[in-house]
């Protein structure tokens, strides 16, 4: 077939496209892996039994607004990542603001504390089980993360892996808060921010593979 | 006068906006301008394998049609198009040689693209029409009838006794695969 057979070929019977149909797609993957994530951590951890207590503290709705953006951020990223040519670069430092607010947060509370009570502030009771629960969690996010980027038209595919796994890994944190009894903000920049980084590394490092178009 | 890569990039832009939006005409003449800059961007990128060139330019147009919509009008056309050309000239060269066939710096700017043309079409070594001999009948056939032989999706729908979204998705499904077949072979 000649080239110009070949573009005659395309061009035969042009259908319309939406341009908007790479959002549409990473929004709804985005909502139906949170909606997903939520009977997972219902049926296998729990709602947290004080969670209308818990609610009552700032500290609650910070956790949730810094797991909330990181996946915000993350989703921006992603979905210039689906588009062949358009740069990431401001998007992807955007990223960088809620990491750094939250241990800014955690700084202060480390350095309001007497020395005793550090560890304590890290260590919180679950931080054994914190990071897996979060990525468990952010599976189902990846997975459609990832099969909605497969159809857009990613060209860096590491990379375009690694923010479907950081949106998925925000996703899983943000249900997460709703198990979690975990209230400081040094334990939520450490095992909270590992937690997101498994499926950050689990989708770059699935990227080049699945990707590929 | 020659028009500037900046006019060249209006025209182009404005012709796949038209497309974007069903207009065929638009569409067929947006594919046949950009073609001259792709085919003169990978000869330049493939001094070592020119008599990659052509096939590599045809799975480039392929690989546009595919994702034309993930193209944004707020983007420029040429830094779309240049980076689904780049894409898929550094899959070919890992495919041949592993990086180390990558001697050109390739961290250019969307907008070389539309610098230089090469109009003069080279022999496909592959061809596409084998090829899509391949493909399962219920996305051959709406391919071989709606985009070879020009036939409207109610005409296809009628010879092929699918049902008209049956006739769409199996072209949209068979170009993709056709894609894919193109990748797994080399």
């Amino acid at each position: 077939m000649k080239t110009d057979e070949l573009i005659a070929a395309l061009a035969a019977g042009t259908e319309p496209v939406d341009p908007r149909l790479p959002l549409r797609r990473l929004l709804l993957a985005t909502l139906a892996g949170a909606a997903l994530g939520v009977p997972l951590m219902i049926g296998l951890l729990g709602l947290n039994p004080q969670l209308a207590q818990a609610a009552q503290w700032p500290m609650f709705w910070v956790k949730l607004a810094f797991a909330a953006a990181v996946a915000a951020a993350a989703f921006a990223v992603a979905l210039r990542l689906a588009r062949p040519g358009v740069p990431v670069r401001r998007a992807a430092g955007a990223l960088a603001i809620p990491f750094v607010a939250i241990w800014l947060l955690a700084a202060a509370a480390l350095l309001a504390s007497v020395p005793g009570e550090r560890e304590a502030l890290v260590l919180g009771s679950t931080w054994s089980a914190c990071p897996l629960n979060i990525g468990m969690l952010s599976l189902p996010a990846l997975v459609l993360a990832l099969w909605v980027l497969r159809g857009l038209a990613p060209t860096r595919l590491r990379l375009a892996g690694a923010a479907a796994g950081l949106l998925a890994g925000g996703l899983g944190a943000t249900v997460y808060t709703l198990h979690c009894p975990e209230m400081a903000a040094p334990f939520i920049g450490t095992w909270y921010v590992l937690g997101m980084l498994v499926p950050t590394v689990i989708g770059a490092a699935l990227g080049s593979r699945v990707l590929r178009w | 006068m020659k028009p500037t890569p900046d006019a060249r990039e209006a025209r182009l832009r404005e012709l796949m906006v038209a497309a974007q939006g069903g207009d065929a005409q638009a569409y067929a003449g947006f594919l046949r301008d950009l073609t001259p800059f792709l085919r003169a961007y990978l000869r330049r990128r493939l001094q070592a394998l020119p008599d990659d060139v052509e096939d590599l330019l045809q799975e480039t147009l392929l690989a546009v049609h595919n994702s034309r919509h993930t193209y944004d009008a707020a983007q420029p056309v040429s830094s779309w198009a240049h980076a689904i050309a780049r894409y898929k000239m550094v899959d070919l060269l890992r495919a041949r040689a592993g990086r180390e066939a990558l001697h050109n710096p390739l961290d250019e700017e969307g907008a070389e693209l539309l610098t230089e043309a090469e109009p003069a079409a080279a022999e496909a070594r592959r061809d596409l029409r084998v090829l899509l001999q391949q493909l399962p009948d219920r996305q051959r056939l709406p391919i071989e009838l709606t985009k070879i032989e020009g036939l409207s999706v109610a005409e296809a729908a009628r010879r092929t006794g699918l049902s008209e979204s049956a006739v769409k998705v199996g072209v949209h499904r068979g170009l993709k695969l056709l894609a894919t077949l193109i990748r797994k072979r080399r």
